[in-house]
């Protein structure tokens, strides 16, 4: 059975081509013949079989409940699972079953998607490579010596690999995006407030959002119109309607504003990254669409501007994790702080320490003006930036990486080399934007290239939109690494 | 950042460090400040802070209760508990 498109797989279900129970069981083998990818933190075949059963006894009733019934879909081990173990790729959560599912798991469930999985991914979301797990190093289909990219790399490299037909990932400066573009597939982080942030653990709270990883943009909007929506128990959800972004994939773009930011091509982006861009903005403009160039004056200052940001707010929400009421808890300990210190000690990783460190630091008394809350100031001067360019365009274009899949271990030595990777992918988290990662090449090693799409706040039916009528006509984004089957 | 800079906020940030980590830790983390000083080549003097990405106001909500009782649920997880109770070092002798 062939990994395909969401929506043929959800036709060969209904036309009883295969069963879940089949399907599901078909994607385990793959799984469990891919060891050396290390995708995934958990696997669990009972408890996704049970669910596969569910949905085909469902279907023999007649009782469908979305497109997605009874497919599996792999989840990035930072959204909360009843029943299956969730580790944010941390060993400080070593054994936690939250009793509770996050507002996107419950949704998947509501439609019938078997859970096929938690990926493995960086510890906590903060990497660019797949290389801070405390499960290991995540390893990229496309040339397995080489990054997958980060955080969500398990879910992107499964994926690459036809492991699982789609799956779930979170976006805080790129981690949805920058390891779509490593590994040749789609990847979509929805405007902030769009996806329900409750029971997904948090990182950086003011730009932390969920999204799809997917083979098409096309499967990507079926599946957010399953994990979209206005949730009550996520403070900063936006009171919206249902949203129908599958509705909206076969807008003409003739007349179409495509801004392209000059300081996207500037030194550090590789050459065959810039052409394979250029030349799907000529297969845009073939669809009648105008190429703009714009200014995003401040984009050089995203990255500094975002390494003071996310960690403060890191420091504040890895607060929570103290061995007191989850996780891994220090055997030996004098008193109540050093059971903290010591705790804390033994279950972050490097990278996490390092973030909560500066984070804290940018916090404390007498340097608050001075980072945090000049940080928060630049962050206006960002987000404006975008606000000019967009009243003169409708969406933005540009490479979603500066160069493509690199080797493993090459940057983590160097934390802000590493943090240059998200170069292109910050800024729209700062400004809260629905930003998209497509297929739009090879480079001359044969490594996939992305394009980045980004569009107008809450205007994220249209990003996927522009996605799909490019993949109507190009096809990079059917190409399979070679050694894995399709 | 130096050396005592660094086990304050350790201690803040309720990390324990070793002490052979420290001289590594200062000099991870100076990096990263330089490297996030490059913000103040912009002057932010009359731009107000950004505080949510898009200047919404948080929804206010009906003041009712929302959560029911699951401490035993909740309390499955924890790495030590007797009689509903999370158990800590003693704090107050």
């Amino acid at each position: 059975m062939s990994t395909t498109e969401l929506s043929s797989l959800a036709r060969s279900l209904s036309g009883g081509a295969f069963s879940s129970v089949e399907l599901t069981q078909s994607y385990l083998d793959r799984i469990a013949a891919a060891p050396e990818l290390n995708t995934f933190i958990t696997v669990d075949e009972a408890f996704s079989l049970a669910q596969a059963r569910a949905s085909d006894e469902r279907r023999r009733r007649g009782e469908v409940l979305s497109p997605l019934d009874g497919i599996p879909i792999a989840h990035k081990d930072i959204f909360c699972t009843r029943g299956m173990l969730t580790t944010c790729g941390s060993h400080i959560l070593d054994g936690f079953v939250s009793p509770y599912d996050a507002t996107v798991i419950e949704r998947f469930g509501n439609g019938g998607a078997v859970t096929l999985g938690k990926t493995n991914m960086d510890e906590f979301a903060m990497g660019s490579s797949g290389e801070t797990s405390y499960y290991g190093v995540i390893r990229n289909p496309w040339d397995t010596s080489r990054v997958p990219g980060g955080s969500s790399a398990g879910s992107a490299a499964a994926l690459a690999a036809g492991l699982c037909p789609a799956a779930t990932g979170t976006d805080t400066g790129g981690s949805i995006r920058q390891p779509a573009a490593f590994c040749g597939v789609t990847g979509f982080k929805p405007s902030y407030g769009q996806v329900s942030r409750y029971g997904m653990i948090a990182f950086a709270s003011s730009l932390d959002q969920g999204g799809p990883l997917a083979r098409s943009a096309r499967d990507a909007a079926l599946m957010m119109d399953v994990m979209a929506g206005f949730d009550s128990r996520d403070a900063t959800s936006v009171p919206q309607d249902q949203p129908d972004f599958s509705g909206a994939l076969d807008n003409d773009l003739k007349g179409l504003r495509i801004g392209v930011p000059a300081e996207f091509f500037g030194a550090g982006l590789d050459e065959p990254i810039e052409r394979a861009v250029r030349d799907a903005l000529r297969v845009f403009e073939e669809m009648g669409a105008q190429i703009k160039e714009v200014s995003l004056p401040n984009s050089e200052l995203c990255v500094p501007c975002y390494y003071v940001i996310a960690p403060s707010e890191a420091s504040s929400n890895l607060s929570r994790f103290d061995g007191v009421r989850f996780g891994h808890r220090a055997k030996e300990y004098d008193d109540l702080v050093g059971m903290y210190m010591k705790t804390r000690a033994e279950g972050f990783g490097a990278e996490v320490k390092r973030r909560v460190m500066i984070g804290t630091f940018a916090l404390s008394a007498g340097y608050y003006d001075a980072y945090y809350n000049k940080a928060l100031k630049l962050r206006r001067l960002i987000a404006e930036d975008f606000d000019r360019a967009f009243a003169e365009c409708d969406v933005l274009m540009g490479p979603t990486t500066p160069t493509t899949a690199f080797p493993i271990g090459d940057k983590t030595d160097d934390p802000i080399a590493m943090y240059l990777n998200d170069i292109f992918t910050i800024p729209v988290n700062l400004a809260g934007l629905p930003g998209l990662s497509m297929p739009a090449g090879l480079d001359p090693a044969g490594l996939p290239i992305g394009l980045q799409v980004i569009g107008r706040y809450f205007d994220d039916a249209r990003v996927l939109n522009v996605a799909h009528q490019y993949q109507r006509r190009t096809e990079w984004h059917t190409r399979w690494p070679e050694g894995w089957p399709s | 950042m130096d050396n005592k800079t660094v086990n304050h906020i350790a201690t803040l940030a309720r990390i324990g460090i070793d002490p052979g980590e420290v001289d590594e830790y200062a000099a991870d983390l100076s990096r990263i400040l330089e490297f996030v000083a490059q913000m103040n080549a912009v002057d932010t003097a009359d731009v107000a802070p950004l505080t949510h990405p898009r200047d919404r106001l948080l929804r206010m909500r009906e003041d009712r209760v929302t959560e029911f009782d699951q401490r035993d649920e909740f309390q499955r997880v924890a790495p030590s508990v007797e009689t509903g109770l999370y158990l800590v070092p003693r704090v107050i002798e």
